[in-house]
């Protein structure tokens, strides 16, 4: 078998590209779903019924796939009336699922902060809300970060899948010109090269991040 | 048992508090008033209900029956007023409870600038001055990790003094702190007891008690067992539980 490179450059500009939307379907992606996770997360803690909510979406999120998710607002909303474009409904798939899976994460973080800190809040008269922004959010999402990025990377993966929504991004370029080609496994390789790469910058750039708090951390005495 | 002392102008007034964590009670049936500018101190063996008197106090935890009074108005749970009375009732705890991600100074203005929306300039300027009348004005911009215990403790007062607090409830302020520590706490406390400040102090320090309280009540199976001056308590107890509390406590 011969393999020959060489093919890609010429397609480069395209695979470039659709790298680019692969990012962009991650990380709007992601901040829907850090909003949906943070707000089920607050639910979820919350001693009101509207906690059922947020166990039914975390539960209904975890315990069906991805791709499933996808093809019901895709192919599923229109008979309900909602039909979105296929950029809007990779967006909402991936912000819908990611925040099924942050929303754990960010109660996690929230739980962990001891219930002084409420407490302390409460006594100089702030009301539960305003102890929750301004003491326990900062201090649990410095806990969460971690867990945090490697959502980000886990999304930036399966942002992939939108490529069965006809979404033209990294995986579902690669496949049209493979198929055009017939050179398959150049292209599959090079997407598989540029994954690594993006979700490489994200991991050093997390750990950095990550390095920069323990640091400050430190100084502070967590 | 009566009051022994019916203050004229009374600040907090307690009837009948109970307080039952499921079935367990906790606080049965407590009677008091405090008059404005008192220094009370509750001892008690532990378990015997005295940070549980003080959290009802300030509404951190709810009562099951009776009456908590601060300044005519009634603590309660779900009332609006609660947050009011909070800010008019500040808190030191054991653990400090200091925000680590916030530096003293932050730590002072939070709820000035937030709770009560001073000018940041303003707040600034309040929290400086406390942090010099705490003896930290060099402090101001350390993080609580970075500071002892003691300075956490100061920090931690200037902080509920910057609410401009009628009424003070310190719950055991001094016993997380290496015995070194105590004193510079202690102080910072006596001079706001001069300054006039409405306490309420959980301690075991009974030199704090005997110098600086005008009442001190023993606490036993959630009831108060006996009350008196400092004097009264100390130098001639009545009751066989408070005999019986001292004794342990000066060995
Ligand atoms: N949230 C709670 N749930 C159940 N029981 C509680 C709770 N808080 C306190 N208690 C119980 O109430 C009793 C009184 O506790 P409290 O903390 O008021 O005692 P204390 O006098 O402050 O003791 P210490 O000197 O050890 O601090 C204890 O038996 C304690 O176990
Ligand atoms: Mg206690």
């Amino acid at each position: 078998m011969n393999l020959d490179f060489t093919i890609i450059f010429k397609y480069m500009p395209y695979l470039m590209k659709a790298a680019g939307l692969t990012i962009e379907l991650a990380v709007l992606g992601i901040a829907l779903g850090i909003l949906l996770g943070l707000l089920a997360a607050l639910l979820k803690i919350s001693h009101t019924p509207l906690r059922f909510i947020a166990n039914f979406y975390i539960w209904l999120i975890r315990g069906t796939p991805l791709l499933v998710q996808l093809f019901l607002i895709y192919y599923g909303l229109p008979q309900f009336g909602v039909k979105l474009s296929a950029f809007a409904s990779s967006i909402l798939g991936l912000g819908i699922n990611s925040g099924g899976y942050l929303a754990e994460v960010f109660r996690g973080g929230i739980e962990a902060i001891p219930v002084g800190q409420t407490e302390a809040s409460l006594s100089l008269g702030m009301g539960k809300f305003l102890a929750m922004r301004r003491i326990i959010l900062p201090q649990a999402l410095r806990i969460a970060l971690p867990a945090l990025g490697n959502q980000f990377i886990i999304s930036l993966k399966d942002s992939s899948l939108c490529s069965v929504i006809t979404m033209s991004e990294l995986l579902q370029t690669s496949q049209r010109f493979a198929s055009v080609t017939f050179a398959s496994t150049e292209f599959y390789t090079t997407a598989a090269a540029f994954y690594l790469i993006m979700t490489t910058v994200i991991s050093v750039v997390l750990r950095s991040m990550e390095w920069r708090l323990a640091v400050e951390n430190r100084t502070r005495g967590y | 048992m009566e009051l022994a002392y019916a203050p004229e102008k009374s600040i907090i007034d307690v009837h009948g508090l109970i307080k039952e964590f499921g079935k367990a009670r906790v606080l049965n049936g407590i009677d008091t008033s405090v008059s404005a500018g008192e220094v009370v101190v509750l001892i008690g063996a532990s378990g015997s209900g005295k940070s549980t008197f003080l959290r009802c106090l300030n509404g951190l935890e709810s009562i099951t029956s009776g009456e908590i009074l601060i300044s005519s108005v009634p603590v309660e749970k779900k009332s609006k007023n609660l947050l009011d009375i909070r800010r008019q009732v500040g808190m030191v705890f054991q653990q400090f409870n200091l925000f680590p991600h916030l530096t003293a100074l932050q730590n002072i203005i939070e709820a000035p600038i937030h709770v009560l929306h001073q000018k940041k300039e303003e707040a600034v300027q309040i929290a400086t001055d406390l942090l010099t009348k705490v003896g930290l004005s060099d402090k101001r911009d350390y993080y609580p990790s970075s500071l002892s215990g003691g300075q956490c403790q100061r920090v931690a007062i200037a902080r509920a003094l910057a609410m401009h607090p009628k009424i003070m409830l310190f719950d055991e302020p001094t016993s997380a702190l290496d015995p070194e520590l105590v004193g510079e706490v202690l102080t910072v406390m006596k001079q706001l007891a001069e300054d006039g400040m409405t306490m309420i102090v959980v301690t075991h320090e009974m030199s704090f008690a005997r110098e600086v309280s005008d009442r001190v009540i023993f606490i036993d199976g959630g009831r108060i067992v006996e009350e008196g001056t400092p004097f009264e308590i100390f130098a001639g107890p009545q009751e066989k539980r408070t005999k019986a509390f001292l004794r342990r406590i000066s060995n």
